[in-house]
C-alpha cells in the first residue's frame, strides 16, 4: 500500500514534468539544433540533419559540423538588434498602459457588490469567445482613415482631417493593450478580491487618508497580481506577430515579424531558429523572476 | 446606606447633571437598504468611562462602533464627540481608534510594523516609536514575536497584536470589538484586568463590544444591553444584575428564576403575586400594578434559601422535590421541581468542607427568599 501511494505521489509530479518535456523541451531542443545548422537549398532547408540510422557516430559527426555563425550573424546585422530592442520597448510600454487601464478595472470589479462580480468577470473573458484574428481585423475597420473612429470624431467636429493611426506604432499599442487586457485584469482581480476591506478601514482608522492607505496597503498587497499580470502581458507581447503585422506599419520593427520573414520569405530556418532561441533567452529572465515571485507569495501564505 | 451589589462607587459622572457626555449618540438610526440595524438610539458615554455594549449576535453592536469610528454614516441622528458633531468627519481625522472584530492586521507587515503603523502616520520620532512599540509588545506579552508576520501567529496572538496596535496611539476613545473572544479563559481574565488597568492609567475612554456577560460585568463601569438595534437597559453591572428591568435583560445576564403569576393585592408600593403553585410572592415594586394583572418576579439562584421545613410566615416560599444536583466546587446548584412542573434553580455556597446531612435526590424541600432579594419585572 505504501508503495502504491508513493508511486501515485510521484506520478502526480511526473505528469506535469512529462508534459513540459514532450511539448516544450523536445521542440526547444529541435529548434536549438537547427539554430546551429547551415541553410541549404533542400528539404529540410538546413544541414546537417541527424539520421538516427547512423547511430552514435552520426550524431557526433553532426555535432562537429555545428557552428555559432547564425548567432554571430544576428549580432553583426543591426536589423536584429534593433528589432529586439524595439520589441522590448513596445512590449514594455504596452504592458505599462495595460497596467494603467487594468488596475482601476480590476479594483472596481473587486469592490463591486459580490452579486455583480461573476457578470463583470464574464464580461472580461467575453472577447475570448471570438477569434483573436477577427478581433484584430476589427481594429483595422475602426482605426483606418475612413474607419469608425475617424468618422465619429469628424462627425462631432473634433477633427477636420482623419487621424492616421492605422499602420503606425500607436495602432500596435492599441492592439496589444486591447488584446492582452484580460491577462492583466484577471490576476489583478484575483489579488485585489482576496484583500479584506477591513484592512483599508484599519489603515484609515490609524490615520491614513484614502490615498495613502492605497499606497501603503492595497498596492503592496496587489504586487503579486501586478507582477503576474505584467509578465503575462509582457512575455507574449515581445514575440507578438499578428498585431504588428496587421495593425503596424512597414516601419514597425518587431522580432516576431522578423522571425516570420526569415522563416517564410527567406526560408532561412537556421537564422530564424537562432532568433527564436535568443528571444527565449531574453524572456527567461522575467520568467525566472515570475517563478521566484510566485514561490515567495505562496510561502507567505497569500 | 444600601447599595446595589455591595460596591460603593466614586466615579459616576452619569448621575451628575453638570457633566457633559464625551460621546453622544443622539437619536441614531442606521438602515442598510430596508433593513434597520439600529433604531432611534440615544446613548451618552462619559470621559474615562469603561463602557460595554452587550447583546446577542446581529443586534447592531458593531454597527454602532463603526458609526463612531466613521466607517458608516448614520441614516438619521447625529454623533457628538467631545461636543463636536462628527458627521462628515472622515475616520482618519477622528480621535478614535478601533480594534477590529476580524483583527484586520496588515499581512505584509511584521508585528512591530503593524503596531508602529499609526505612530508613523502621526509623524512620531523613530526612537519614540521604537520605545512605544516595545512597551506595547511587553504589555501584550509578545516581546519574542515582534519580527513575525501575522500569518505566523496563533489566533490569540493575532488578537493581542490587534489590541496593541489599537492602543499604541493612545487615542482619546478606544473602540474594542470583541477584543478577547479568541483567548483562552485564563489569558482572557488576565487581559481583562490589564485592559482595566491600562484604561485607568492612561485615562482613556473605552467602548467595548462583547457578547460575554461576565466579561462586561468584570470590566465595565456601565453596560448597555442591546437587542435588535435598541438599547433595552443601561446601568452599572450591579444595576443590570440586581435590578434588571425586563425579562430579556434578566435572562441575558447570569442565571435567573422567573416566577409568573397574577397580582392579588397592591398596597403602597408592595405587591402580592400568586403563582400557579400557590406561592404568594410579596415584594416591593417600582411599577404600577392593578389586581388581576399578570406579573413576573425574577430572583437569582444564589438568593434562594433551601430548607427541609416550611419557613415561617408562609409567603415567599414554595415546595418541590430535588430534581438535579450539580456540584461546581465553590457552590452546589440544586434544580428543584415545583408542583406545577416549573424548575427552580438555587445555588448554595459551599462555605464548609463537610456537610452533616446533605440534601439528596427526590427529597421534598422548601425554597424561600427575602422580600427584597428579587425584582418585579415590568411587562
Ligand atoms: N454592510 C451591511 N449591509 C447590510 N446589512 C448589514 C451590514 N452590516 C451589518 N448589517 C446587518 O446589521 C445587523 C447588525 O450587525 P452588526 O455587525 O452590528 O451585529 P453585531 O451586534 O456586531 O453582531 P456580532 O455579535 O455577531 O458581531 C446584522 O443583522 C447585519 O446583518
Ligand atoms: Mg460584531
Amino acid at each position: 500500500m505504501k508503495l502504491i501511494s508513493a508511486i501515485t505521489r510521484r506520478l502526480v509530479i511526473i505528469v506535469p514534468y512529462a508534459w513540459l518535456l514532450i511539448f516544450f523541451l523536445v521542440p526547444f531542443l529541435i529548434v536549438l539544433k537547427i539554430s546551429f545548422s547551415e541553410p541549404v537549398m533542400s528539404m529540410p532547408p538546413y544541414a546537417p540533419t541527424i539520421d538516427l540510422a547512423d547511430g552514435i557516430s552520426g550524431i557526433f559527426d553532426a555535432f562537429r559540423q555545428f557552428s555559432f555563425s547564425n548567432y554571430l550573424w544576428l549580432t553583426e546585422d543591426s536589423l536584429y538588434i534593433n528589432a529586439y530592442i524595439s520589441s522590448i520597448k513596445i512590449a514594455f510600454i504596452s504592458t505599462m498602459l495595460t497596467l494603467l487601464i487594468g488596475f482601476p478595472l480590476a479594483y472596481g470589479m473587486a469592490r463591486a457588490p459580490s452579486s455583480l462580480r461573476p457578470t463583470l468577470l464574464m464580461l472580461v473573458i467575453l472577447p475570448f469567445w471570438t477569434s483573436f484574428l477577427i478581433r484584430v481585423y476589427a481594429w483595422i475597420g475602426i482605426l483606418k482613415p475612413e474607419g469608425l473612429l475617424n468618422q465619429a470624431l469628424m462627425a462631432i467636429g473634433l477633427i477636420d482631417d482623419p487621424l492616421i493611426i492605422l499602420n503606425t506604432d500607436t495602432a500596435v499599442y492599441i492592439g496589444i493593450v486591447y488584446s492582452y487586457l484580460p491577462f492583466m485584469v484577471l490576476p489583478l482581480y484575483a489579488a485585489l478580491e482576496k484583500m479584506d476591506y477591513a484592512l483599508i478601514e484599519a489603515a484609515q482608522d490609524l490615520g491614513c487618508t484614502p490615498i495613502s492607505a492605497f499606497w501603503k496597503i492595497t498596492f503592496p498587497l496587489a504586487i503579486p497580481g501586478i507582477v503576474a499580470g505584467c509578465l503575462l502581458v509582457f512575455i507574449p507581447a515581445v514575440g507578438e506577430f499578428v498585431i504588428p503585422d496587421l495593425l503596424g506599419g512597414s516601419r514597425t520593427l518587431m522580432i516576431g515579424k522578423t522571425l516570420w520573414s526569415e522563416f517564410f520569405n527567406n526560408r532561412d530556418w537556421p537564422v530564424s531558429s537562432a532568433v527564436a532561441v535568443l528571444l527565449l533567452l531574453i524572456l527567461v529572465v522575467p520568467i525566472m523572476f515570475f517563478q521566484q515571485m510566485q514561490a515567495k507569495s505562496q510561502e507567505s501564505g497569500r | 446606606m444600601k447599595s446595589l451589589g455591595s460596591i460603593r462607587r466614586s466615579f459616576e459622572p452619569w448621575n451628575d447633571p453638570n457633566q457633559r457626555p464625551y460621546i453622544a449618540f443622539e437619536n441614531i438610526t442606521k438602515k442598510f437598504g430596508d433593513f434597520v440595524a439600529v433604531k432611534d438610539l440615544t446613548l451618552h458615554i462619559f470621559q474615562r468611562e469603561f463602557f460595554a455594549l452587550l447583546g446577542g449576535s446581529g443586534c447592531g453592536k458593531s454597527t454602532l462602533l463603526r458609526m463612531l469610528a466613521g466607517f458608516e454614516n448614520p441614516t438619521e441622528g447625529q454623533i457628538l464627540l467631545d461636543g463636536e458633531n462628527m458627521s462628515g468627519v472622515p475616520p482618519y481625522k477622528r480621535p478614535v481608534n478601533m480594534m477590529f472584530q476580524s483583527y484586520a492586521l496588515f499581512p505584509h507587515m511584521s508585528v512591530e510594523k503593524n503596531i508602529a503603523f499609526g505612530l508613523k502616520q502621526d509623524g512620531m520620532a523613530k526612537s519614540e516609536i521604537d520605545d512605544r512599540v516595545n512597551n506595547m509588545l511587553k504589555l501584550v506579552k509578545l516581546d519574542q514575536f515582534g519580527k513575525r508576520k501575522p500569518h505566523q501567529l496563533s489566533g490569540g496572538q493575532r488578537q493581542r497584536v490587534a489590541l496593541a496596535r489599537s492602543i499604541a496611539k493612545r487615542p482619546k476613545v478606544l473602540l474594542l470589538d470583541e477584543p478577547l473572544g479568541a483567548l483562552d479563559k485564563k489569558l482572557r481574565e488576565e487581559t481583562q484586568f490589564e485592559l482595566m488597568d491600562l484604561q485607568q492609567d492612561l485615562g482613556l475612554t473605552f467602548v467595548v463590544v462583547t457578547h460575554d456577560q461576565e466579561e462586561a460585568m468584570t470590566m465595565a463601569d456601565r453596560i448597555a444591553v442591546m437587542d435588535v438595534g435598541r438599547i433595552i437597559q443601561i446601568g452599572t453591572p450591579a444595576e443590570i444584575y440586581e435590578a434588571p428591568k425586563s425579562e430579556f435583560v434578566a435572562s441575558f445576564i447570569g442565571d435567573i428564576n422567573i416566577f409568573r403569576g397574577e397580582v392579588t393585592a397592591v398596597k403602597g408600593g408592595v405587591v402580592d403575586i400568586e403563582t400557579p403553585d400557590g406561592m404568594v410572592i410579596r415584594s416591593e415594586t417600582p411599577h404600577a400594578h392593578a389586581t388581576g394583572e399578570k406579573a413576573s418576579f425574577a430572583i437569582r439562584p444564589e438568593k434562594l434559601r433551601v430548607s427541609r421545613t416550611r419557613p415561617e410566615g408562609g409567603i415567599n416560599a414554595a415546595s418541590g422535590e430535588v430534581w438535579d444536583i450539580g456540584y461546581l466546587g465553590d457552590m452546589t446548584v440544586f434544580h428543584i421541581k415545583l408542583k406545577s412542573g416549573d424548575v427552580v434553580k438555587a445555588s448554595l455556597l459551599n462555605a464548609v468542607r463537610t456537610v452533616e446531612d446533605p440534601f439528596s435526590y427526590d427529597e421534598e424541600i422548601w425554597v424561600s427568599f427575602a422580600p427584597d432579594s428579587g425584582v418585579v419585572l415590568s411587562n
